[in-house]
């Protein structure tokens, strides 16, 4: 080859490099930058004093006396809103009661009019009879047409009262005076600064959807609230609103760290996500319970005492095997065989998570093991052994100790692994909402876990709009996680390698 | 250095006092062959090895000296597939029969490899791998042990300030000869020796075969060699192979100025090998 085409060869092989390098980084880059810039917001975030109260009533965080003097203070600048609802519900029931009050004169007056034609009858003069008679039905009709005007205008007026009532509600939280909510989410407005504003347009805007157009989609028209209480006492409310709602709710730039370790309140509205990292971390280390044992042990067997033979490479070839297997068949295995053949626990538990997240990294940990045992210098164990030890001594001290970096890379691989699995989980150990769980509650409880609380609250929760933040932010946690573990690798490795090569 | 013996470089470093024939034997070869697979690489072998005498085994490479050497305290065990048959007697008993215990043997037959093979752990916990295998656990014994051997090895005196040190920070010389102390620490009786200054630079060599000369007094030595210079410096007795045979064995002064066989001389005398 030509000295010309082989460096042009060298460069366009280096460039090519380069650019997969390149684009491998970028790649990373895109899907880690919105996992993080997401994930953040669950920890910092503008909170309002609505979160404030959610602290320090639930979890007892904050100083009471400052948030009184807060609290106070956005009564007071509550109070027009609560008076002007007030004022309309009490105009609303006045015309109410005066067109009723109207119609009920009316019925008066066809009842006298009815005795007075029944008595002029009796008498014998039915012209006159007549004559009232006709003027009671056209009192009754009028009294009709009256209440059925009363039911349009009670329609008209409560309708989007209540509508404008509810979406108050979710704003601001229950009114004052009102009984308290049963359920949590009720009992407080919006926590978040960001949820504030859009809450706040569903209270200034109605939403409709326009069908006029057979021939196309619907549309969704978004008409002003303020159109339905025209020249009520609520005409202003909406202005005032929008103009004083910061002075409502007191966004303040929060740090809301303890979102690892708070429980989380009402299927996670509030609160945070300790519950699913403590599942995570219990069914990690489950699983390394497990895994290590066997995985390493298979690997020492492998390398060291088997004869190669066909047993063996058939075992070796199950083994690949076995690392390729989908994790939704092993959350099925796991089902099938812990659960209801050997029942290790009467539901789903930890315990059967942890085996099968166990079996899952099985393979990978005897693989990785293997290598490191085999990559260990031959010229180590001729040394021991010709000092007279025993192949488990020889194991136990030499070869094992010069292993340990690259048997330690891949267990903690396996745990970024295991800790990350979904599908094998769902059946074996994963519920949707828990308490965290005591050391001793692994045997027989299920538990939250992040993996499988990312897809739930994406997919099954309620309320997935209200907390999506809740969901980056475990997605950022799960991935922090992984990384944190993955670094942890590195550096083990680095270090007990130095100390092996002195 | 060169192939080239010279007989004056032998009379220079076989000045010692002359051995016509083994005295006592400590360990014999009968008939001893091993193969790997269908391969014979140590073919019919017998030959008494002295006691507390050098012995080096040269001839070419491939012609299953080191296999020889290794069968001795059965190193090729290790390797899969492979089987020996005839004798290797050592203190009365067939080494290759069915009920020796390889690791008491392993115990009694030390071994110093081609390259150093430290542990990667302290020079102490090096020298004292093999007495804490055999159950010393007492620190102050084994402190002992340690320092004697080192002393053995002649190294005492450049690691005594850094025992704790990992063994892996030394010079190739020094992990050699911390190597021999390990194998001194188990007491053996004999120590095999497969190419130990082969990894190593000429003044290192120098300082190992000060050491083998030193040792001779107490151990049974074995050596593999491939320069034909060293074997003359430091043995007392050589035996030549080629081809898995054992050509020809004696004394060393003997072997190379008056060889019997054709063979060694040719091999001797740089004209093949």
């Amino acid at each position: 080859m030509r000295l010309e085409t082989r460096k042009l060869l060298d460069k366009a092989f280096s460039g090519l490099g380069l650019i997969a390098i390149a684009v491998m980084g970028i790649a990373l880059l895109l899907i880690l930058t919105p996992i993080v810039w997401r994930g953040s917001k669950a920890f910092v975030f503008k909170g309002t004093i609505e979160h404030r109260r959610v602290m320090l009533e639930q979890f007892d965080r904050g100083n009471p006396d400052k948030f009184t003097r807060e609290y106070t203070e956005i009564t007071a600048a509550r109070a027009p809103i609560y008076k002007m609802m007030e004022d309309f519900e009490a105009e609303t029931i006045a015309q109410i009661s005066s067109m009723e009050s109207q119609m009920d004169a009316k019925k008066d007056r066809a009842k006298e009019l009815k005795t007075a034609a029944r008595a002029l009858k009796s008498d014998g003069k039915a012209d006159e009879a007549d004559q009232l008679e006709a003027e009671e039905d056209r009192l009754k009709d009028e009294a009709k047409e009256l209440k059925s005007r009363i039911k349009e205008f009670k329609t008209a007026r409560t309708e989007p009262y209540d509508a404008l009532h509810e979406a108050i509600r979710e704003l601001l939280g229950p009114m004052p005076g009102q009984r308290t909510p049963v359920l949590l989410r009720q009992q407080y407005g919006q926590t978040r600064w960001d949820r504030t504003l859009v809450k706040l347009h569903e209270v200034l805007y109605t939403e409709e959807w326009d069908y006029s157009n057979a021939d196309a989609m619907g549309v969704l028209v978004e008409t002003p609230r303020v159109k339905q209480f025209k020249g009520t006492r609520l005409e202003p409310f909406f202005q005032y609103l929008e103009e004083h709602i910061e002075e409502m709710m007191r966004p303040k730039t929060t740090f809301y760290w303890q979102f690892i370790t708070d429980k989380s309140k009402d299927s996670h509205i509030f609160g945070g996500i300790w519950p699913e990292v403590l599942g995570t971390i219990y069914l990690t280390l489950g699983a390394m319970i497990f895994a290590i044992p066997m995985g390493v042990i298979a690997a020492i067997y492998l390398c060291e005492y088997a004869k190669e033979g066909r047993v063996i490479s058939f075992l070796r070839i199950c083994i690949s095997t076995l690392a390729g297997v989908p994790s939704i068949v092993f959350g099925l295995f796991g089902l099938a065989f812990f659960l209801n053949t050997i029942q290790v626990s009467d539901s789903k538990s930890v315990l059967a998570g942890s085996l099968t997240l166990s079996l899952l990294v099985l393979p990978t940990i005897i693989r990785s093991s293997e290598e490191a045992i085999l990559a260990v210098p031959r010229a180590y164990k001729e040394a021991a052994l010709g000092l007279g030890a025993g192949r488990w001594h020889t194991v136990m001290t030499v070869i094992l100790p010069a292993a340990l970096p690259g048997i330690l890379t891949g267990i903690v691989i396996s745990m970024g692994r295991a800790a990350g699995e979904t599908a094998p989980i769902i059946f074996t150990a994963a519920v949707s909402v828990g308490a965290p769980l005591k050391i001793w509650e692994t045997l027989s409880q299920p538990t939250p876990a992040l993996p499988w609380n990312i897809y739930n609250l994406c997919t099954e929760h309620e309320a997935v709009d209200e907390i999506r933040h809740v969901q980056y932010g475990m997605v950022f946690t799960l991935v922090a996680i992984v990384l944190l573990l993955n670094l942890f690798a590195i550096l083990m490795r680095a270090r007990i390698s130095k100390k092996l090569r002195g | 250095m060169s192939e080239e013996i010279t007989l004056k470089k032998i009379d220079t470093f076989a000045q010692r006092d002359e051995v016509t024939s083994p005295t006592e034997t400590h360990i014999e070869a009968k008939d001893f062959s091993l193969y790997y697979g269908d391969f014979e690489a140590v073919r019919k072998v017998s030959m008494k090895i002295p006691k507390r005498k050098v012995t080096a085994m040269i001839g070419p490479s491939g012609c299953g000296k080191s296999t020889l050497l290794r069968s001795i305290n059965r190193m090729n065990d290790l390797i899969p597939s492979t089987s020996a048959s005839g004798e290797m007697i050592f203190d009365g008993h067939n080494i290759y029969a069915r009920n020796i215990d390889v690791v008491t043997l392993r115990a009694r037959v030390g071994m110093v490899f081609q390259k150093p093979n430290v542990f990667p752990k302290s020079i102490f916990d090096n020298v004292a791998y093999g007495p804490r295998l055999q159950g010393i656990k007492n620190k102050q014994e084994l402190s002992e042990i340690v320092e004697q051997s080192l002393r053995q090895a002649a190294i005492w005196d450049e690691v005594k300030d850094r025992l704790q040190a990992n063994a892996l920070g030394m010079s190739g010389g020094q992990q050699q000869r911390l190597c021999i102390a390990r194998a001194l620490a188990i007491k053996p009786e004999i120590l095999l020796m497969d190419e130990p200054t082969s990894a190593l630079d000429p003044k290192a060599t120098a300082k190992i075969e000060d050491l083998i000369g030193e040792l001779r007094k107490q151990y049974t030595i074995i050596i593999v060699t491939h320069n034909m210079q060293q074997a003359a410096r430091v043995s007392d007795f050589t035996a030549f192979m080629y081809e898995g045979v054992l050509i020809e064995f004696g004394n060393t002064k003997q072997l190379f100025t008056n060889p019997e066989n054709p063979q060694t001389e040719n091999y001797i005398t740089g004209r093949f090998g």
